[in-house]
């Protein structure tokens, strides 16, 4: 088992003829991702990477049956693409485009939970569950098969999280990158729980950053329903209060969503926090034995 | 993107939000002339910067007289104005706003931000307005009323019934109050607003709300749909070296330390310089090269940090997802020909392409350039170096 994804996972591409859809969509073939299919308008009909292009998602899931979407469209067609991809049955759609308004994300994550689509992103990664499934753009060959479930807010600690962990040879289930943007898909929480249901999981790396409170959540949640160890760290100890660190999320403004507050509730709540990102893989190492 | 409080104030009258009349002023005699030209016997003297508390920091000066105008003008105009949103540093004043002055009876606060949690905006509304919300938030929550919007139904009566309500307002007032309320959340959502805020904003003898004060912040992402707020953009208000690293791609923040820091991804960039604070260094700055990094990106970003007189080594961390390895690779040695790279530079390269990177940083043979096999590592040679060890 794994979360979310596996091998036999049929995904489409939204913005599949694009540049980055072309590129990382050739990329998450080689990894042996099930791509059935993309979807560009106009371009329906042709064909694409050897798969069939189809003018709109309704289409693309007739005729190929896919139940996840890669969407790669620039940011101002993101909530289009989104409520396209709900609308036509999708169960989870991957948002990989950096940029997308905030209040577009606000009307396109409702409408999705209305028809019972999951998102993750935007602004993210993507997910991969190792040696299976990769829907969007980390480099595949840092994920090994294994026993750990990681979920990051940051896409390039998800590289580094989970590199330590397959070096120090427990390898990974399922990397989830959530984004850091103001409005996001799938959480810590729902993930936390997915893993916790895992049975090939059997510990977890929940990587943070400075802003908002998501962390603080997750670490009320950890304590009531998480059985599994889990190792985390928290990015931006050492960042400026009120500056703006890249990521939309990644600001703070006087005590509200410090890391030094994340840390303390994840400590409080039993999990193993580590000061720096270089540690995540010891720490799994000590909580696995 | 944050605009001045006079530019606010401009949005506020196409939504009906009253103000105080003002006009913008960029030198004394324009503002003296300015409040002649509004007339009556008391001004407020403002200074326009993007930052709060300005008041404290003695940049808002009320004037009884014409000379009160010319003095707070030419004192305030050309200031370094510190307050507890400028850091240290402060800010140079160059623009002050003359408003008429007005009655108040009352001061309230009224704001709207995103909750994150709630995935909608919040309408917050305090009777303690004039003070930062922050403190009452800390001393007094009780006395905020939060007011949470679900855009798919708008604002409805019950959203202002339960502000007005739990506000304690008069039923004179209420009505006011609401239409207001309204008003602002249409905004908000109208221009892509990140966050509003009117502190104080005042109710007057005769019952009326204005807005005193206007602070708003927009979505940057969506600023390409409304180019007349893009158009208020102040270029003087932002950092020279960030914006300059913007132009580029890259995401650039400058801190007090030692350590130059070149990394892809702002989480791994926040997670290199805390490593490097964890082993004893000091990270001078904070830099994302952002997903299309390639080799002029990289010698900008090496530019940059190396205007900083205080860095004494550098260490690139990179872990190629989209980011090619190889191009960083190149850009290092572009770097090095275009700038004086006088620091021992660390470099950290994983991913994508990280074999041929190696083999380019390898076969070109640079002094300077000492290469790291992890995060640890890097970081670690990093600090040694900036000690001159």
């Amino acid at each position: 088992m794994s979360i979310l994804v596996n091998a036999d996972t049929k995904v489409i591409v939204q913005g599949f003829t694009g540049k980055e859809g072309t590129f990382h969509a050739e990329q998450c073939l080689e990894y042996g991702t099930k791509i059935v299919g993309g979807v560009t308008p106009n371009k329906g009909g042709q064909e694409h990477l050897g798969k069939p292009v189809f003018n709109t998602v309704d289409e693309a899931v007739v005729s190929t049956q896919a139940t996840v979407s890669m969407i790669f469209v620039p940011p101002a067609f993101v909530a289009d693409a989104v409520m396209e991809a709900a609308d036509a049955g999708i169960e989870l759609a991957v948002i990989i485009t950096e940029g997308a308004p905030v209040r577009d994300m606000m009307y396109a994550k409702q409408y999705a939970t209305k028809k019972g689509m999951m998102t993750i992103g935007p602004n993210c990664p993507g997910v991969i569950t190792a040696d299976e499934c990769k829907i969007g753009i980390m480099p595949g060959a840092v994920f090994k098969k294994g026993r750990v479930g990681l979920i990051s807010k940051s896409g390039t600690l998800t590289y580094e999280g989970a590199n330590q962990v397959v070096n120090e040879g427990y390898g990974i289930t399922t990397a989830v990158g959530i984004g850091g943007d103001p409005i996001i898909g799938l959480s810590y929480k729902q993930l936390l729980a997915m893993f916790e249901a895992d049975d090939e999981t059997e510990a977890i790396v929940m990587i943070g950053e400075i802003g908002g409170d998501l962390e603080i959540q997750a670490a009320s949640f950890i304590k009531e329903h998480i059985t599994k160890p889990v190792v985390a760290f928290i990015a931006g100890q050492t960042a400026p209060a009120g500056k703006r660190m890249g990521h939309a999320g990644a600001i703070i403004s006087g005590s509200a969503g410090t890391a030094a507050e994340k840390m303390e509730a994840l400590e409080a709540a039993g999990v193993k926090v580590v000061v720096s990102p270089a540690e995540i893989g010891a720490a799994v190492r000590e909580v696995l034995g | 993107m944050n605009v001045h409080e006079y530019q606010a104030k401009q949005i506020f009258a196409k939504y009906g939000v009253t103000t105080p009349r003002g006009i913008i002023a960029t030198t004394v005699d324009k503002a003296v002339d300015n409040a002649k030209e509004l007339g009556g016997s008391v001004w407020v003297v403002k200074a326009q910067i993007h930052a709060g508390g300005r008041g404290l920091g003695g940049g808002v000066k009320l004037a009884k007289s014409l000379d009160e105008v010319r003095e707070f003008a030419d004192e305030i105009l050309g200031m370094t104005l510190v307050t507890h949103q400028t850091g240290p540093e402060g800010k140079l004043v160059q623009k002050v706003y003359i408003e008429e002055g007005a009655d108040i009876k009352d001061e309230l606060y009224l704001g709207i931000v995103l909750d994150r949690a709630l995935e909608m905006p919040v309408i917050m509304a305090s009777t303690e307005g004039g003070m930062a919300i922050e403190d009452v938030a800390h001393d007094t929550p009780e006395k905020i009323v939060k007011v949470a919007v679900d855009p798919s139904i708008g604002f409805q009566g019950f959203h202002g019934r339960e502000l007005v309500f739990g506000l304690g307002l008069e039923k004179s007032e209420q009505g006011r109050f609401i239409k207001l309320a309204a008003n602002l959340y249409k905004l908000y959502l109208e221009n892509d607003a990140e966050m509003i805020e009117i502190n104080p904003l005042i109710k007057t003898g005769a019952g009326d709300f204005i807005a005193l004060d206007g602070k708003m912040g927009f979505d940057d992402s969506a600023l390409g749909r409304h180019p007349e707020i893009e158009a208020m953009r102040d270029i003087s208000e932002e950092d020279a070296d960030e914006m300059e690293a913007s132009e580029y791609g890259l995401s650039y923040v400058s801190l007090d330390g030692e350590i130059g820091c070149m990394v892809n991804g702002a989480g791994l960039a926040m997670g290199t310089m805390d490593t490097i604070n964890y082993m004893g260094g000091t990270p001078a700055n904070f830099l994302d090269v952002g997903g299309s990094a390639n080799a002029q990106t990289v010698a900008k970003g090496f530019e940059i940090i190396l205007k900083n007189p205080k860095v004494k080594a550098i260490f690139v961390n990179i872990f190629g997802g989209i980011v090619r390895c190889d191009r960083i690779a190149n850009g290092i040695l572009e770097a090095t020909k275009l700038v004086d790279v006088h620091v021992p530079v660390i470099v950290r390269l994983d991913g994508t392409n990280a074999a041929e990177a190696k083999k380019i940083l390898d076969s070109a043979n640079i002094a300077n350039v000492i290469s790291a096999t992890d995060l640890a590592d890097g970081a670690a040679k990093a600090v040694a170096a900036a000690k001159g060890e």
